[in-house]
This record gives C-alpha cells, structure tokens and sequence, in this order.
C-alpha cells in the first residue's frame, strides 16, 4: 500500500504521518491536518503487507527510536509522537 | 458467534470498568472511535487487540494487547489513564486531572513481532511452543501465573503478577500474597 496524500494550501512542509486505520488519535491528528488545510501524506500501517511492514519498522524505529502511532515527521527531521496539537502547529508555524 | 456491535463492545468495556473501578473516557466522540477501532480489530483478527497499537495477527503474540491489555492497569495507576487514553482514573473522568500522554509500556520486542512475515513469525512460535511445553527448559522467559489472594477480602486470581487493585474490595497490590501451599489430588 502506498502512502495516500491529502493536498492542502499550506503546503511548504513535507508531512508523513504514520497511522493505524483503527486508531482514534492517528484519525485525530489526520483531522487537524485537514482542518488546518495542511498538505500531507500518510499510511495505514494495520493496511499494509508483510513485505512494507518490514519496511516501515525499520523506518519507524531508526527515525523515532519506537513503534508507536501516529508518529508525525515534518520535513524528514522533527519527529512528533502521539497526537500533539501544540509540537505539530510549533513545526508547521500554523 | 453473535455479532459484534458497537454496543456489545461498550458494554463490555463499561462491565469492565465497573469490576476494577475505573471509568471509560468521558469525551463521546473518543469514546465512539476508540470503540469503532476494538470492533474492527475484533472483526479482523477474532479478539478485540487494542486500536493504538499494531497487532500481529496472531493470538500468542498478542495476547498481552488484547483489550484491557497488561499495560492498562500500570498505567491508569501511574498517568490516570491507558495508553489508548479508554480507561481512566476517576480524577480524570471527573476532569481534576488532565492525563500526559501516556508513553508505550509494552516492550519494544513484542511490539517488533506485528512486522514479522508470517513464516518468521511460525518460527517464533514452534520456539515459544518449546518454551511453554518445557521441552527446551533452558529458554524459560515468560513468567509462570500463580495464585495470589487479596489478604483484605480473600479474593483469589490466578496471573503472572497480582492484580494492581482487587477487583473486590479496591485493595492496592501490597495487599495481595502468592498462596504457595501445594494441592494434592487424592484419586
Ligand atoms: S491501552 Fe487501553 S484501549 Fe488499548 S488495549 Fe489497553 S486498555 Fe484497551
């Protein structure tokens, strides 16, 4: 499964969110991305297949240091955790 | 198998809550998508894995994620809520607390275990077999269930670890002492 992308008018940032289909704050933080017409990609790791998932660990892990979701990385460097309104509008400058 | 449900799946969250004293998020629409996520896991995978978290599919790998997951009452004791933020403690319920983001307790190696291909994964588990038939003693890892009884009210479980409140009478952990005494069948 490739990443999905969202197009927004902010879209000076590169944005990733990693997510999982089943979980409310990867939904929340997806929602707040729209809602603030942030340009942004994501996937749905629970989506994914075996092949990508193997992928995506090792990703994760050497970017985040951890397994968990949503992690948010803005511009290939800032690395959010967790659904964090205040890091995320601090990264974007929204 | 009846049907799962929104309400089935609430329902038993909200029994749940009740028997250990806790309380389910007071935010509805949370609440609602923490729910939907326990009812797709329970469609997909045939046990409700918890909705934050990546399962792997398979029951003995994440038997310590299925929902009230291991990490649940650690948690509520120590952030007032569980890492999906659906259980909280009463002062959260009632709004006097605001809950930190409550940090991933689960060991990063069991977490790992969701990326494997599946025939790493059926390797993983001939070698857990081995372990848990004690046909390879020297690999003992998973801690064995004991009986442990609340000295409060007599309550008796059988875990790995005591409980970290009685589900009875809301007596802490130090309240609950492993029952050593050997039964004997007499055939
Ligand atoms: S973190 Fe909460 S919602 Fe997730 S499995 Fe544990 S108890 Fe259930």
């Amino acid at each position: 499964m490739p990443f999905s992308k969202v197009s927004g008018r902010n879209n000076a940032h590169k944005v990733v969110v990693y997510a999982l289909s089943t979980c409310v704050w990867c939904k929340m933080t997806k929602q707040f991305l729209k809602d603030n017409n942030v340009e942004f990609e994501y996937i749905d790791v629970d989506l994914c297949e075996e092949k990508e998932k193997a992928r995506i660990r090792e990703e994760l892990q050497s970017r985040s240091g951890g397994l968990s979701y949503p992690t948010t990385i803005v511009d290939d460097k800032i690395v959010i955790v967790g659904f964090k309104k205040d890091k995320l509008k601090e990264a974007l400058g929204i | 198998m009846t049907e799962i449900t929104i309400e089935t799946v609430l329902k038993r969250a909200e029994a749940d809550a009740r028997t250990y004293g806790y309380y389910l998020n007071p935010d509805p629409e949370l609440l609602q998508g923490l729910l939907e996520g326990l009812k797709v896991n329970e469609e997909r995978y045939g046990y409700p894995s918890c909705p934050c978290r990546l399962a792997s599919g398979k029951f003995e790998h994440d038997r310590d994620i299925i929902c009230p997951c291991d990490y649940r009452d650690p948690d509520v004791a120590e952030f007032g809520a569980c890492y999906c933020r659906l259980y909280v403690s009463k002062e959260v319920f009632e709004g006097k607390k605001e809950p930190p983001t409550v940090p991933e307790r689960r060991p990063l190696e069991k977490q790992s275990r969701a990326y494997l291909a599946t025939s790493e994964l059926k390797a993983e588990t001939v070698e857990m077999q081995k372990v848990l038939t004690g046909k390879d003693t020297a690999k003992v890892v998973e801690p064995k269930p004991k009986l442990w009884y609340c000295k409060q009210c007599g309550y008796v479980v059988f875990r790995d670890e005591p409980p970290y409140i009685c589900p009875i009478c809301k007596a802490k952990r130090e309240m609950f002492a492993e029952i050593k005494t050997l039964i004997e069948f007499v055939v």
